[in-house]
């Protein structure tokens, strides 16, 4: 969705501010909110495509204004409240009011390292064919998908180069939706600056995209 | 507790956030401090998460998983020929070698600055980030600002960190939509002839790794070490 998590190119939010690499957290509440989206991501209730959709939902105003963790934390509930896990009652209330279905799985304190060396690899076996080669000119096509999508606005419309082969990877707007991997191609894509931003700019920028085929049409 | 009936600047129970964040306002924070001890405990009430786990998540990350893992890879980069090259033909499976895997690395690419091109990653549509070898993204790398301004203009990002690339140099910034994650290599400085792995990672800073900053000379490493 065309929504306020999509920021490539926007402009007015002032200069970047560099900060160290400690504190790590930057409130007592932060690692709390991080540890509990992880647990709860662990209990196979959603996958990392729906955890995206859900913070990407929040309405522009209030997703430009959150820190990244209130973000998430805001996304928690809804995933929460969607799944009937915990009702907004009882996020209201701060209290569990009634009796909830139990989740798939319970991260247990000793399964958090085996947990985090698994990850969620992307990438799914497949014997379907390739519809792009490196090399190949392609456009990222003119889409608004309503759903969660990965193709960034800054893009569509534009012509670019195919440079990377990733192979075939689960396909985030359908994975989003509840509709399945769907897994398709993977393809790093490379565009010239002024092909994305016109004229005056900078002639050797280059920003390469990871895109999904269906993303892409042969130019 | 009850989160949001009042918090018009009274601070119903002991909090020490307000000195943390310029953005934030004091009762904001307060707020959402108690609507996460909250959730907290309903998601414990209802079983739905070990408190035990919680503890081991925030101290892997607080502890262990950090930017120092990636710059044991890039200084063996730098020091070993054959490990270079494994980097930028499957940097997965070499990274795997030192014991950096999983969650928000489990399809990485290298990429290598050079004399004629330096290297910036971001994220533009949320916080896409290579954990196994940086840990958790700094605040600045998960917000408007940079995600806005580093695919459009990442000499300005540059300039906001006091980097200044020479004339002529190209850029290339790489957008992490997908499920692949990008470490930069920075440049090795000069003057590190004969240095030992071990001293080489101490110029690696996060930032160079991220191509929002240069690795540190050994004129800066000394500076800092002063």
């Amino acid at each position: 969705m065309n929504g306020a998590q999509d920021l490539g190119g926007m402009m007015g939010f002032g200069a970047v501010v560099p900060e160290p690499v400690k504190p790590l957290f930057h409130a007592d509440w932060e690692p709390r909110a991080f540890a509990l989206t992880l647990a709860m991501g662990a209990t196979g209730e959603w996958n990392i495509d729906m955890s995206r959709r859900a913070r990407e939902s929040m309405e522009p105003g209030r997703y430009l204004t959150s820190s990244y963790y209130q973000i998430w934390l805001s996304a928690l509930e809804s995933l929460l409240a969607e799944r009937g896990l915990v009702g907004p009652d009882e996020i209201a209330a701060g209290r569990s009011l009634h009796q909830s279905r139990p989740v798939k799985r319970v991260l247990a304190a000793g399964e958090v390292a085996a947990m985090l060396a698994r990850g969620g690899p992307s990438e799914r076996e497949s014997d379907m064919p390739a519809g792009f080669a490196v090399g190949d000119r392609v456009r990222a096509r003119n889409m608004h998908p309503t759903g969660h999508t990965r193709i960034p606005r800054y893009c569509r419309g534009r012509t670019g180069v195919i440079e990377a082969v990733h192979g075939v990877h689960v396909f985030p707007d359908t994975s989003a939706a509840g509709e399945g991997e769907q897994p398709t191609w993977l393809y790093g894509v490379v565009f010239d600056g002024p092909e994305l931003w016109g004229e005056g700019t900078d002639p050797s920028l280059k920003v390469r995209i990871d895109l999904w085929e269906p993303y892409l049409e042969a130019f | 507790m009850t989160g949001g009936n009042d918090h018009h600047g009274h601070h119903h129970h002991h909090d020490d956030h307000d000195h943390h964040h310029d953005n934030d306002h004091g009762s904001h924070l307060s707020q959402t401090d108690a609507r996460v001890r909250a959730l907290e405990s309903i998601l414990i009430e209802k079983g739905y998460v070990d408190p035990a786990a919680l503890d081991v998540l925030i101290e892997t990350y607080e502890t262990q998983v950090g930017p120092h893992n990636g710059a044991r890879v890039v200084a063996k980069a730098w020091s070993d020929p054959q490990f270079h090259d494994w980097l930028m033909r499957d940097a997965t499976a070499a990274i795997h070698s030192l014991g950096y895997i999983g969650r928000q690395g489990e399809h990485m690419v290298a990429v290598k600055n050079t004399e004629r091109e330096h290297n910036m990653v971001v994220c533009t549509l949320c916080s896409c980030y290579p954990w196994p070898v940086l840990g958790l993204p700094p605040v600045w790398y998960k917000s408007a600002p940079y995600r806005a301004k580093a695919v459009r203009d990442p000499r300005g990002v540059l300039a906001d960190f006091g980097v200044t690339l020479p004339e002529g140099k190209e850029i290339r910034v790489w957008d992490s939509t997908a499920e692949i994650r990008y470490l930069v290599l920075p440049e090795r400085p000069e003057g590190t002839d004969g240095w030992s792995e071990e001293e080489l990672a101490r110029l690696v800073t996060r930032d160079s790794m991220i191509g929002t900053g240069l690795a540190l000379t050994p004129a800066e490493l000394k500076e800092q070490g002063a």
